[in-house]
């Protein structure tokens, strides 16, 4: 029944686009004075327009923000600590001179530091990083050590990245939990709080002025 | 509004999970409206509008203050419903998918939503009624129609929330409109 070129149902578009040359919008009323059918089709996808137009705006429930908000994952305690050492750079700098000068504990801790990770089904490693591959899901915990991942795909349980970082794209699942440890960091942070005394006391002498 | 959001991500950025609040606050309707459309039920959209903000807030380090934050968020969100209806589908519309195939042979194989019976369509409300097909658009194309009729958004912004070519977000959006007036042309009295 319809014979006419298709170019005419582009032309149609276009004009529904809002992006009609001058040029094709005197083809396309043209065409449309002299074709029945057309004029229709027209007429039929300007209602289409209306009709989806016609939806109303619908709004969020009743607490949706306070919903959101709780579940947010709980703020990693090294967060706060983070915050509070860079809010003291020059404190953070000397205590860590003291603690590398006084302590032989650190050279221990350079000795487990290889790439490692759980071996699972339908993972890539590429240098060390971790990756699951969009449209790959991975059942069983994760676990990386000293290396990075990379989360493309799903992952059907816990990840802990220990001293990397995770990269999430836009369609990666997690259904676990995800844990992020530092171990420098968490060295670091025991000894300034329990190991040395002096240094504690310190940094108290410096918040309370 | 921009400066005062990206004040907001600094903050959160430094660890201040309450700024998040206020982001929440702005964008939740329009965040719920998207997924409402794209999945027709109030209680998986508010699940899935939830959850694009959670991951807005642990991938917050990757969002680039140049552009534009809401283009970022609407992102999230439509990627996590397409993953969704995705998941629901039975297995011949994924093989069916794979081949790439947008042309029209393939409505009545890829259409999302169960049909009612014409006399039960006739029953439906308008608002009712105007969900209902939106829910029988193809995936591709509902999200397209969505942005562009509900959430109204420029073609240009579409395409960036999307990730897909100008000229990808302008084919399904006319496809969209054709496969509606194809459903409501059917059904006597409508068009
Ligand atoms: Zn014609």
């Amino acid at each position: 029944m319809n014979a006419c070129p298709e170019r005419i149902v582009h032309l149609m578009h276009e004009y529904l686009d809002g992006e009609i040359s001058r040029e094709h919008e005197l083809e396309l009323k043209s065409h449309l004075q002299s074709c029945v059918d057309c004029q229709a089709h027209m007429h039929e996808l300007s209602d289409v327009v209306a009709f989806v137009k016609g939806a109303a705006h619908v709004e969020a429930p009743t607490n949706f923000s306070q919903n959101v908000m709780a579940r947010l994952p709980k703020e990693k305690s090294h967060a706060g600590v983070s915050r509070w050492l860079r809010r003291h750079p020059i404190l953070t700098a000397a205590a860590l001179f003291f603690l590398f000068m006084s302590s032989a504990l650190f050279s221990n801790f350079h000795e487990e530091q290889q790439f490692s990770f759980t071996k699972q089904e339908n993972v890539l490693v590429e240098g060390e990083t971790v990756i699951i591959p969009e449209g790959q899901v991975v059942k069983g915990d994760l676990v990386v050590r000293n290396g990075d991942v990379r989360i493309d795909g799903e992952l059907d349980g816990n990840l802990t990245v220990i001293n990397g970082s995770k990269y999430m794209a836009s369609t990666a699942v997690i259904t676990g939990k995800t844990e992020e440890i530092n171990e420098v960091f968490d060295w670091l942070w025991f000894h300034i709080k329990d190991g040395a005394k002096e240094v504690v006391s310190f940094f108290d002498k410096e918040e309370t002025k | 509004m921009d400066a005062l959001i990206n004040k907001r991500i600094k903050q959160v950025l430094k660890g201040d999970k309450d700024a998040f609040a206020e982001i929440v606050d702005l964008y939740q309707h329009r965040l719920f409206q998207v997924c409402f459309r794209m999945l027709g039920n109030r209680h998986e959209a508010e699940d899935i509008a939830q959850e694009a903000f959670v991951r807005a807030f642990i991938n917050i380090h990757t969002y680039d203050q140049k552009r534009k934050f809401s283009t970022w968020l609407y992102r999230i969100a439509t990627n996590l419903c397409i993953d969704r209806i995705r998941k629901k589908k039975p297995d011949f519309y994924l093989d069916a998918e794979v081949k790439g195939t947008e042309g029209l042979d393939m409505y009545s194989q890829i259409a999302a939503a169960d049909e009612l019976p014409e006399e039960e369509i006739m029953k439906l409300e308008l608002q009712d009624r105007i969900q209902y097909e939106i829910s029988r658009l193809p995936d591709k194309y509902r999200s397209a129609i969505v942005l562009k009729y509900m959430e109204e958004l420029s073609l240009q912004e579409i395409s960036e929330i999307l990730e897909l070519p100008l000229g990808t977000v302008k084919t399904r959006i006319h496809r969209g409109r054709e496969f509606l007036r194809k459903q409501l042309s059917r059904q006597p009295n409508f068009l």
